[in-house]
Formats: structure tokens, sequence, C-alpha cells
């Protein structure tokens, strides 16, 4: 058992790393996959094992963009001056300032928003069921809106990330933000299995069946959501720090805060997979990016038809997600349901 | 930050009037957000987008050469069948169901019609020009167009026909028993399924009337559909469910709060200043009832 696993660990390991290489055209797509699967995972950690249904995630993620990309360019250069020559670049970062400031930002993004979910967490997660998803949806597109108004981080016209240093290429810089994003979804998977195998998962899920009777138990509730929101958070931020420097420009509504999007995919990916899973989020994100692009390539301009029509059916028809049909269909392999799945994610994956 | 409106009464009493012009407004389509929420507990993002799409029908009208406060009458017949299709297409699957289950399916639905409002209308920003004029107050330092007059008073005649009409006929009747306990009412013989689509039906008809007053009175836009959900969803928390003077009050004051936000903030924060009362109220809200918990314990 554990060799199997192990086994399967080792070949996604492999593929990730020599994914690159073998499939140089679809680099920044898988990017962008890594990326979708650490949000669809650290939405799943208070969305489906905690029960708190959260729209505002991407309050975090476009936090940590912004945060990446102003350390980034304030570390060597002035921030004001620099969003305001736009897209032209009177200032350049040398490689060495490049990557420095890349890291600190990318850390910086990363302890940020953990920290301002562990500020807001404990007036918004007393919020209970619905007007939790409404306080998070409103703080997701409050942050949108305000972050359009402010002047320094570009306001209306966006920012523009710093370029990637002049060496290599188009190539090494689609390998370094690739692994970048793999080496973060590495980390996030890391951790995340981790906190499932410990007594803190199960404290979650008591708090998603039952919080009164979980803290009729004497569990202290409200400091497990915090830190569960702030792992969440962290993640989150790291997410939107790599996401902001592979796209290259940031904008309030549209790339950073961008609700209508990301903050949907998020959520629509754990669900589509399996909420209170492990493996269904990777799945569910995996899948949907696949159909994401299939659909974004041959129907531009329905693609958000699409995807309301998509939500609509996932919700009414398929709530349970692929994890939960999986586990409906061979209730008595379940044991070896997560290997099974995980070899249908490597098939689509390649 | 402007501090004009402070120096200034006159603009005060301007951002006041406007508001509760506009308020009017939001509370007419917060009460059938409060019909829906109650009857069906769902919550519906949606709201919005039929607001726009009610707009929309009177803007169209207007283009084809009627006067544009015809919408007022035609919107709303086209909005309950368009609310009663819906019922029928998805919303009668999420009634029993999970609270986030509806909420996140009409978010696909408020989606939907976004996408397919900008493709059908365009992206452009519009107005059904009404042609009312304006009534100028106070030396014409306040100044106050007829369309929001007209409309705020439209509002008020449809509120009131809906509370009689809930009231005195019998499907009204069946909705408020509906909304008390949905299966008593079924062992009392009402056909609990009717009473759900019309209700959905009403509010869609509801947000009809408001989007073709929108329309004339101000702005219409394909994606501006999630604040008129915001607002209502905080109007009916504010008021509580079946407090009809709450919803009005609480309409009103939120309007007046987002004019004196306009005139302070600047226009580019007030939605988004509009977004940050809604949490901090829910999180007002939080605080009162969890030391309501303690008082208990």
């Amino acid at each position: 058992m554990i060799n199997k696993n192990l086994i399967i660990y080792l070949s996604i390991l492999i593929f990730g790393i020599v994914a690159p290489f073998v499939f140089p055209a679809f680099k920044v797509q898988l990017s962008i996959l890594c990326v979708l699967i650490i949000l669809a995972m650290t939405w799943n950690i208070q969305g489906g094992e905690m029960g708190y249904n959260s729209f505002g995630n991407i309050l975090f993620y476009g936090l940590g963009m912004y945060l990446c990309a102003s350390v980034q360019v304030g570390m060597f250069f002035p921030l004001a001056e620099w969003t305001e020559s736009g897209g032209e670049k009177t200032f350049v970062h040398t490689p060495a300032e490049f990557f420095q400031g890349f890291a600190v930002g990318l850390a910086v993004a990363a302890v940020v928003p953990a920290i301002v979910a562990g500020l807001i967490g404990y007036s918004i997660l007393g919020l209970r069921g619905h007007y939790f998803a409404i306080c998070t949806l409103g703080l997701g597109v409050a942050a949108g809106e305000i972050s359009g108004g402010i002047e320094i981080i570009g306001a209306g016209q966006g920012f523009t990330t710093p370029p990637f240093p002049n060496f290599g290429g188009l190539e090494a810089r689609g390998e370094f933000f690739y692994f970048c994003s793999f080496v973060s979804l590495v980390l996030t998977f890391i951790v995340v299995k981790s906190i499932y195998s410990t007594r803190f998962k199960l404290v979650l899920n008591a708090i998603r069946d039952n919080e009164d009777k979980a803290e009729a138990m004497g569990i202290q509730t409200m400091k497990y959501k915090i830190i569960g929101w702030m792992i969440s958070a962290f993640f989150c931020g790291l997410a939107g720090g790599i996401m902001g420097g592979l796209v290259g420009y940031i904008d309030s509504t549209d790339v950073a805060f961008d609700g209508r999007e990301m903050g949907v995919f998020m959520v629509l990916m754990a669900i589509l997979g399996g909420k209170g899973t492990l493996w269904g989020p990777i799945i569910g994100a995996s899948v949907f990016h696949i159909f994401k692009e299939g659909f974004w390539t041959f129907f531009l301009g329905w693609q958000y038809v699409a995807l309301g029509v998509l939500i609509v059916v996932i919700v009414i028809y398929f709530p349970e997600g692929i994890m939960g049909w999986l586990r409906e269909k061979y209730p008595e392999r379940f044991g070896e349901v997560v290997d099974e799945a995980d070899r249908k994610a490597q098939v689509e994956l390649k | 930050m402007d501090f004009m409106v402070f120096q200034y009464p006159m603009i005060s009493v301007q951002a006041c009037l406007d508001g509760i012009l506009l308020g009017i407004l939001f509370a007419l389509i917060a009460y059938g957000m409060a019909l829906q929420w109650g009857v069906m507990n769902i919550i519906n993002i949606a709201q919005g987008d039929l607001v726009i799409l009610g707009g929309y029908i009177a803007y169209f009208m207007y283009l084809y050469g009627i006067h544009p406060a015809w919408g007022v009458i035609v919107s709303p017949i086209i909005m309950y069948f368009v609310g009663v299709g819906l019922y029928k297409l998805v919303i009668n699957k999420v009634v029993d169901r999970d609270l986030f289950i509806s909420i996140l399916a009409t978010f696909g639905i408020s989606i939907l019609f976004m996408q397919l409002m900008n493709f059908a209308f365009g992206a452009d920003v519009v107005l059904a020009n009404s042609g009312y004029g304006t009534t100028f107050l106070f030396n014409s330092n306040v100044v106050l167009p007829n369309s929001k007059i007209f409309s705020a008073f439209v509002s008020i005649v449809f509120a009131i026909c809906l509370v009689i009409y809930m009231k005195k006929s019998k499907l009204g009747r069946a909705i408020r028993a509906t909304a008390q306990n949905a299966r008593a009412a079924k062992i009392l013989g009402v056909d609990t399924e009717k009473v759900y689509a019309a209700t959905f039906g009403i509010n869609a008809a509801l947000c009809g009337v408001a989007g073709a007053l929108i329309s004339i009175t101000f702005t219409i836009h394909p994606y501006m559909g999630l604040p008129y959900t915001i607002r209502s969803f905080m109007i009916v928390i504010v008021a509580g469910l079946g407090n009809l003077p709450g919803v009005a009050l609480s309409g009103m004051g939120l309007g007046v709060f987002e004019e004196f936000a306009d005139y302070i903030l600047g226009t580019e924060f007030r939605i988004g200043s509009v977004f940050l009362l809604l949490v901090l109220i829910l999180v007002y809200r939080r605080f009162k009832l969890s030391r309501k918990r303690e008082y208990l314990k």
C-alpha cells in the first residue's frame, strides 16, 4: 500500500519536473493549472472540510498579487513613479534584483494575507452559513472596487509587474514561473496532506457537521476556524503572487480581485472534484482547466454563458463531485479509489 | 475627500432628497427579495440581473418610440413569466436544498444573464429618456429630476398594491401560509409548488418594475446587477423578513448613505462603500447576536 502510494507520488513528481521540457508549448497552461489546484485545495480547507463556504478567498489572492508586485518594485524603485509610467519601462531590474525582489515579494504575499485573515477572522467567521457566504462575497467585491481607486498601485489603468530579466528569453521565463508554481503546489500538497492526517482535520469536520455540538464538547471552534482560514489565505496569497508575475499585468477587477472568474472557479473546481476530500480539488481543477481551455479557445465570446450553465448544472445535478460519484459507484473499493482517481487525473494531465 | 457637503447645507438637502427617492426604489427590490427569501428560503443572487433585464425591456420600448413609462406596466408582465420560467427550470430543484446550493446556483444564473444581456444589448451604459424635465426647489439650489419623483411615486403605488393583494387575495393568503409553515400548508391543501412559482414570478415582476424605473431615472448596464442584489440583501437583513416599514426605512437610509458616500469619498468608491457597509453590518449583527447568546447562557 505504502509502496503503491510512493510510486504514484514519485511519478507525479517526475512528471511535474519533466513536463515543461516535454511539452514546452503548454508551460503557461501547466503553471496556471498548478495555481488553480492550489486555489481549489485551499478553498477546500475551509469550504469543504470546515463547512464555511467562502466566496471571498479571492481577497487573499488579489492581495497577494498586488503585494508581491509592489514589493518587487518598491524594494528598488519608487512605486508611485513606476505605476505612473505605466507600460513604458523607465526602470529596469537587473536579474539579481528581479529574483531577490520576487522572493521577498512572494514571502510578503503569503504572510500578509494570512495575517489579514487572522485579523478579520474573529469578526467574519462568527457569521454562519449564507451570511458568511454573502459577507465574503461583499469583501471580495469591495476589495476590487477600492483597489481600483487607489492611485499608488495603478488605480484604473492597472499595474505592470517587472518584466523578466533579459536572459534565456521566453523559455526561461516560462520555466521559472512554472517551477515557482509547481514547487508551491508540492508545498501546498504536503502541508494540506499532513494537516488532513491530524486531529486538526477532525476538528474542522466537527465544526462542519455541527458547530454548536463541537463547542459543547469543549473545542475552541473559533481558534480552529481562524487557523484554518489563515492556512487557506497563506497559500491563496502565494498563488496570487505567482500568478501576478506570470500574467505580467495587474488590473483591480479583471485580474486581481476577479470574483467573476477566479473567485467562482475555485469554488466550482472544489465542488466538481468533490468537497471535503484530499484528491477531489486536484481532479476537479484538472478536469475544469481542460474543459475551460477547450471552451475558451473554441467558443470565444460564449465562455461566460458556458460558465453560468456549467455552475448551475454542476451545483444542481452533481453536487457530490467526481469523488462522491466514485465513492457511490465503488463503495467497497473506496480505500483504493484515491489511487484510481489519481491515475485518471494523470491520464487527463497527459 | 471632499467636505463641500458640510459647508453648503443645500448640498446636504440635495443628497438627502436624492437618497430618499433612490432608497424607495431599493426598498421595492428588497421587498421582492424578502418575499422569496421568506417563502422559499433561498437567496437569489440573480435579483440584480432581473432588475437590469426589466430595465432593458423599458429601454427597448423607448428605442421603438413608445414612452418608457409604459415599461412600468409591460416589464413586470414579461418579467413575471421570466420568473416563473426560471423557477420551473432551476429554482424548484434548489428550494429544499442547502442554502449555499441556492446561492451558488443563482450566482450561475446571474453570470449567465449578465453575459446574455451583454450579447443582446451591448456593453454600453444606456438610459431611457423620459423627457419629464426637472423641478427646482429652494431658489434652484436643489434640483430634482421629475423622473425620480415619478419613480418613487410608482414604487410606492406598486408596493401598496402588493401589500393589499397579499392581505386580501386567495393566492396572497396561500403565500403567507406557505411562508409560515410549508408542510402544514401542504396538508391543508395549498399547492405549494404553484405558490413557489407565483412567489418567484411576483419577485421577478417587482424587479421588472424597479428595473423599468431605474432605466428611466438612472442608467443601466449589463454588469450592474450585483450591487442591486447586495443592496437588497443588506436592506432585508437590516429590516428583517416581513417587516415592511422597516424595509422602506432602511432602503431610504441606504439611499442617503450612498449619496453622502458619493459626495464625500468620490464616485469611484460608491460601489465599494456599499459592499463595505454590507460587511460592517454583518459583523455588527454577528457581535450583537453573540452578546445575546452569551446573555442566554
